[in-house]
Parts: structure tokens; C-alpha cells; sequence
């Protein structure tokens, strides 16, 4: 008996955090659809009727929200894939050849964030400027892909290390090269965690504002530099930003639960065996 | 995999045609979100109509982050922007370190001498305009006539902080929801600064004397603050540290503050009755003044300017010409209205019919704008320019730190002589490693 109602406990306090978690988002949302006078109301309304003109003059909003859209979706894929590209040969080295240094490479890799990003904006900069990299799409995807890229590798070298030496062995005897055996057996094994990773990668890119915001005017400018730009000390502006924040989590939430199943697997990929 | 090449494929082909697209001349407009400069946004076919082979991009950023990101392209030459937006505190500064491009080949037809003069004067630097001024504010008293009268008490046409503070004490009602008075609280050199400064300043301080020491532990600092906490404390809404300029006014719409200080720009919105609950009702004064009428009331604008590193300079500067023009503000009426119309910044718009009729305001926000002296801010001499801030490099920091101090006396966190202790050692700090104090 009194197992269960602890039970109930733990689901009621369960429940509880889940909706004060999820209620921001929830009030983002009806925010969206509300006029700004009423998103500006001193005494919180639950019940009003809803409007779409925040949607409509969000979508137009400096060069519209397509262009950032695309902008957004192409630099965190491509930067997504050249990271994939990157980090599971360097993964597979590490896992399945390790030398002396291993341990020490990747504790280096991840320290490198550490740093904040501002302490090297002024070069990174500079250098953008003199490559002419401000404003461009693949400046961007390269910073998103050098950012990401010590998460990635050590997601991945850990997902390798649950594949038992034995397979790689096995192969080797079989005659595979090292090409053949980690495309043809390593991959294909650790699928569900290169899913996870990548997906990881994606909401990170598609997330990131700081340099965003700063290498990018419009050509590049992606849904970050998009959101911030409702922001005004003068007027009302929070059911127009509401709107524009719907339309930057939407896509990356959809693809969240489209996932979901991919990323759960991964993430306990091994821990259960 | 396969899927990766269409999608990079896809990507580049976009690219592709995002860039062919840009065959004539692209300006970049780095400007802020306010609504006049929306209104700019969606009037820029006038321009396009007029120069076909310019393109104009926009981009659009919160102030601070686009006063960084300006600083940063500027210092390092890097020509990202034709077009910038500027205030006239950055305006004399950058002016000074040859960042902006002189405005001093207006063409005839743009009538320099419309603008008005103290506006264009806070936009110049050794007598030349640096920027062409978009839209002008001053700051001014709005009070509800119903509870005056209620009241049995008149506003005068320029009351001082001492007829307020008996005035908000009438007004006071708060299990009514009324407010007798509300004022900005919300920390930051641009929020409770700017009206605080003015505070001080009629009630005679400044921040600096000739030698550059600051003042900020003189009786008329220590005054002015315990006013201004005397007045939040016993008069003002609850929380009103986080008040700034929007949610003030949304306060004094929704009818809950019987009387506000802050900027002339509130004057359409308080009166249009889609907004504002009090529409009928409003009256508008001149700003409180206290010893000294000298800075009492503030002068702020947001200015056009082409920067030295633009690369576009010529269709950089016909935009700038084109949108503080008198031809813009008449079209903006023509297709708008009145009221929409970029406030503050000519002679032409008071003086024209139709913005008197819509704007019954005006001739009070004119006034307030021309009694503005930046040159003279306070009742003794000052080393500086400017009345609700200083136009060195350094006041955003101490505007930044003061702010912050204040809204801890106004919250009762600090006491007014501890605040006023700290603000002035963090200025004579901050002044002493600048170099100024010596």
C-alpha cells in the first residue's frame, strides 16, 4: 500500500515539473496568437480570441522568414554532415586503434570548449574579414562544424567502444580492410548512435545565436539573427516574437519527434548490456 | 550519403541563385525595431522606384547588440554596412574618431536649415553634420485631467518637482488601481538613466565639474534621489524597477498612473483610443524642472549615417537623403497618416496643417525639443555635451553601473548616501584609468 502511494507521489511531483518545464513554451505559444495588447497585459489571459497577424507580420519581417529559414536549415545540415564526415574516421581511429596519446587527444578536443566563445571572436573575426567569410553561408557552416565537432567525436568514440573488439578482429581475419570494416561492420552497428549524434549536432547548429548574430548581416543571417531582431526598447513586441520563436522551434521540434524512437535508442545504446 | 549530396546539391544551387539575384548595387541598412523605423522598411519601394538599380537589405537588431556589432565593423574597417543607424550620444564621438562621412554636400532640395536646431546640433561635431536626423524626442509631463479635476488641483504648463510631489500624493489611489505617479525604474544608461539624469540636472547637479571630478555626492545628487525613491516608494506602482519605458506607458494606458514623466514619442500613442484607455482624458506639460530649467528635459535621436568604411557610399548617402526628407514625411502621411509620420526632426511637419490638426501634442513637443540645450545642460559649467547622458566613450559604463545602483536605492536594497558613495567611487575609478581625472 504504501509503495503505491509513493508511487502516486512520484507521478504527481513527475507531473508537476513536467508542466512547469513545458509551461514557458506553452505561454510562447499562446502569446503567438494573441494581439499585442493583450501579450502585454498586466493580469495574465488564458481566454482570448485568437489572431493570426503576429504569424503574418513575423513572416515578413525584414527579408521574410523563408530566407532565414533556409539559411538556418542549410548551415546546421551541411555542417551536421561535414561533421559526421569528420569525426567517425577520427572516432573509429581512436576506438578501435588507440595509441598512447588517445586519452589525452580527446580530453584536449572536448577542453577546447571550454573557452567562451567571445575570447576569440576579435580573430575569428578579423580572419572572416580578410577571407571574406562575414556574411556567408559556408563561413558559417565552417564555425558550426569546428563547434560541434569535439561533442561529435566523443559521442561517437564512446558509441564505438560498445562494439566488441571481437568484430573488428573477426573482420580483420576475414580479410576486410580497415575502409571495408568500418563501413561495412562498425557503421551499420552503431547506426542508431551516429543518429543521435547528428541529430545533436543539428539542434545545436540550429540553436546557436552568438556567432550567428555576429558574422551575419543578412546574406547568412539565419532564424537567430531573425528572432533578435524583434526586440525593441520601444513598443510592443512580445506577441510578434512569440510568433517568430514558434516558427524557429517548429521545424526543429517536428524533426525531434520524428526521431525520437532513433534518439532514445542511441542514447542507451550499450548501457544495457 | 545519397541523401547528403542532394542536399548539399540543393544548398549550393540556392546559394547560387541568392547571389545572382544581386546583379545592381545592394546597401545594407543596419537599423533598430521601432515602429518608425518599420514604417521606413515598408516604405522603401519609394526609394527603389526612384534609384532602380539600388537594392536595399535591411538589417535589424536590438539596440545594443547593434551599437556593438557597428563598433566592431567600423574599428576594423570592414565595410559590412552602408548605412547606419545612430543616436546623437555615438553620433559626436564617432564624428571625433572619423568614422562617419560629413553630410556637408546635402543637395538644395533636402532644406538642412528645416531640421531643427538643437537636433541638428547634437548631430554635429565641430560644426559639421556628421548624421541626418530620422526621428527627435524630448521628454514630458502626462497626467490624466479627470483626476485633476477629480482632485480639484490644476497642472501648470511647466510644474516643478516640489507641485509633484503634492500632486502625486493627491492622486495616489491604489485600491482603485491608481498610481499617483509613475516613472522609468528599470536599470541601464538609456532606461532610468536618462529620466534620472534629468532629474538632476534641475535640481542643479552634473556629473563632472571643469576638472572632470564627479559630483555625484553634492546635495543636489542627494535630493534629486531621495525624490525620485520618495516618490517610487509612496507613489509609484509596485515593481517599478522593472519598468521601463514600454511598460510604463502600457501603465498610464491602462489608466493606473495619474501622472508620467518620460518620452514625447507617447503622445500618439496615449491618444489614440485602440491603445489607450485614458485617450480622452490625457493632458500633456512640459517636463518638471526643480532649481534649474538647463537639462530638465532630455534630447534623444536616431540618426542616418554613412560610415568612412562604406562601400557603397553614393547609394548609401541618396537613401539617407531620401528618408529624412521632407518628401518622406509627406508621403508617409499621404499613405499612412499624420500620426505616423517620424516625429521631432523638422520645422516643416509643426508648421504643416495636417500634423497640427492630428497631433494636438505638437506645439508642446516642439517646444520641448528646442528648449533642450545639450550645450548647456546644467546650471553650473560642465566639461561635456549632452543633458541625459555625456558624449565620452565612457558613460555607457557609468551610465550601465549608476543605473544599476539607483534601481538598488529605488528597491531599498542600498540606502540614497550608500548608492550615491558608490556610484561616485565607481566614476572616479572608471574616469581615473580612462585618463581623465589626473
Amino acid at each position: 500500500m504504501n509503495a503505491q502511494r509513493s508511487n502516486i507521489g512520484l507521478a504527481v511531483v513527475g507531473w508537476l515539473v513536467a508542466l512547469i518545464m513545458f509551461f514557458p513554451i506553452l505561454w510562447m505559444v499562446l502569446t503567438a496568437f494573441k494581439t499585442e495588447q493583450t501579450a502585454f497585459s498586466t493580469t495574465p489571459e488564458f481566454l482570448f480570441s485568437p489572431t493570426l497577424e503576429s504569424f503574418r507580420t513575423a513572416l515578413a519581417q525584414g527579408a521574410g522568414y523563408w530566407h532565414y529559414a533556409f539559411n538556418s536549415f542549410f548551415t546546421a545540415m551541411v555542417s551536421t554532415l561535414l561533421g559526421l564526415a569528420l569525426a567517425v574516421p577520427a572516432a573509429f581511429a581512436m576506438a578501435f586503434y588507440p595509441s598512447k596519446r588517445t586519452d589525452f587527444t580527446l580530453v584536449w578536443m572536448v577542453s577546447t570548449k571550454f573557452i567562451p566563445a567571445v575570447g576569440v571572436l576579435i580573430p575569428i573575426f578579423l580572419i572572416y574579414k580578410s577571407l571574406g567569410l562575414i556574411d556567408n553561408d559556408w563561413g558559417l557552416i565552417m564555425l558550426f562544424t569546428a563547434m560541434n565537432l569535439p561533442i561529435m567525436v566523443w559521442m561517437v568514440y564512446s558509441y564505438f567502444r560498445d562494439v566488441p573488439k571481437d568484430i573488428v578482429e573477426a573482420a580483420d581475419i576475414d580479410g576486410a580492410s580497415t575502409m571495408q570494416t568500418m563501413f561495412r561492420v562498425i557503421l551499420p552497428l552503431a547506426l542508431p548512435g551516429l543518429a543521435s549524434t547528428g541529430l545533436l549536432a543539428l539542434i545545436l547548429a540550429w540553436n546557436e545565436s552568438f556567432w550567428s548574430l555576429t558574422m551575419t548581416d543578412h546574406n547568412a543571417a539565419t532564424l537567430a539573427v531573425f528572432i533578435a531582431s524583434f526586440k525593441s526598447a520601444e513598443g510592443l513586441f512580445w506577441a510578434k516574437m512569440s510568433a517568430a520563436s514558434v516558427l524557429t522551434v517548429t521545424p526543429i521540434v517536428v524533426l525531434g519527434w520524428f526521431a525520437q524512437r532513433q534518439m532514445v535508442r542511441g542514447l542507451t545504446f550499450g548501457a544495457v548490456k | 550519403m545519397r541523401w547528403g549530396a542532394v542536399i548539399i546539391g540543393a544548398g549550393v544551387a540556392g546559394l547560387g541563385l541568392a547571389t545572382s539575384a544581386g546583379a545592381a548595387t545592394t546597401i545594407t541598412v543596419a537599423t533598430v525595431n521601432n515602429p518608425d523605423m518599420v514604417t521606413m522598411q515598408k516604405m522603401t519601394d519609394e526609394f527603389t522606384k526612384a534609384h532602380p538599380d539600388v537594392k536595399v537589405n535591411y538589417v535589424t537588431l536590438p539596440e545594443n547588440e547593434l551599437r556593438q556589432k557597428i563598433t566592431t565593423d567600423i574599428a576594423s574597417g570592414g565595410g559590412q554596412y552602408d548605412v547606419i543607424t545612430v543616436s546623437n550620444y555615438e553620433t559626436p564621438i564617432w564624428a571625433k574618431n572619423g568614422w562617419l562621412k560629413p553630410m556637408d554636400n546635402l543637395p538644395d532640395d533636402y532644406q538642412v536649415d528645416d531640421l531643427l536646431p538643437t537636433v541638428r546640433q547634437g548631430l554635429s561635431y565641430d560644426g559639421t553634420l556628421y548624421a541626418l536626423p530620422f526621428y527627435a524626442e524630448s521628454s514630458m509631463t502626462y497626467y490624466r485631467k479627470d483626476l485633476f479635476k477629480k482632485a480639484g488641483i490644476e497642472m501648470p504648463d511647466r510644474p516643478t518637482w516640489d507641485q509633484m510631489k503634492a500632486f502625486a500624493q493627491k492622486l495616489h489611489d491604489p485600491s482603485n488601481g491608481v498610481y499617483g505617479i509613475c516613472l522609468r525604474g528599470l536599470p541601464g544608461w538609456g532606461q532610468n538613466m536618462a529620466f534620472f539624469d534629468t532629474m538632476v540636472n534641475s535640481y542643479g547637479g552634473r556629473w563632472f565639474d571643469m576638472e572632470w571630478k564627479p559630483q555625484l555626492t553634492s546635495e543636489a545628487w542627494h535630493k534629486a534621489a531621495s525624490d525620485y525613491k520618495m516618490l517610487m516608494n509612496k507613489y509609484g506602482p509596485p515593481g517599478v524597477t522593472s519598468n521601463g519605458f514600454t511598460e510604463s506607458e502600457t501603465l498610464f494606458a491602462n489608466g493606473q498612473c495619474g501622472m508620467w514623466v518620460d518620452s514625447t514619442v507617447a503622445a500618439g500613442y496615449v491618444s489614440d483610443p485602440d491603445n489607450s484607455k485614458v485617450a480622452d482624458s490625457v493632458g500633456f506639460a512640459q517636463a518638471p524642472y526643480q532649481t534649474t530649467k538647463n537639462g530638465a528635459n532630455w534630447l534623444y535621436s536616431w540618426a542616418l549615417a554613412v560610415p568612412k568604411s562604406a562601400p557603397h557610399s553614393d547609394a548609401a548617402q541618396a537613401f539617407v537623403d531620401w528618408a529624412t526628407s521632407k518628401q518622406y514625411i509627406q508621403s508617409v502621411a499621404e499613405k499612412k497618416d499624420w500620426l505616423a509620420v517620424p516625429p521631432g526632426t523638422r520645422q516643416s511637419t509643426y508648421d504643416s496643417e495636417g500634423y497640427q490638426q492630428a497631433a494636438p501634442f505638437s506645439s508642446l513637443v516642439r517646444t520641448a525639443i528646442s528648449s533642450a540645450d545639450p550645450e548647456n545642460p546644467t546650471a553650473d559649467p560642465v566639461p561635456y555635451t549632452g543633458i541625459q547622458f555625456i558624449s565620452i566613450p565612457q558613460f555607457q559604463a557609468i551610465g550601465t553601473r549608476v543605473g544599476q545602483i539607483m534601481a538598488g536605492v529605488l528597491a531599498g536594497q542600498t540606502s540614497v548616501d550608500q548608492g550615491l558613495n558608490q556610484a561616485q567611487q565607481f566614476t572616479a575609478r572608471l574616469m581615473k584609468q580612462s585618463g581623465y581625472d589626473k
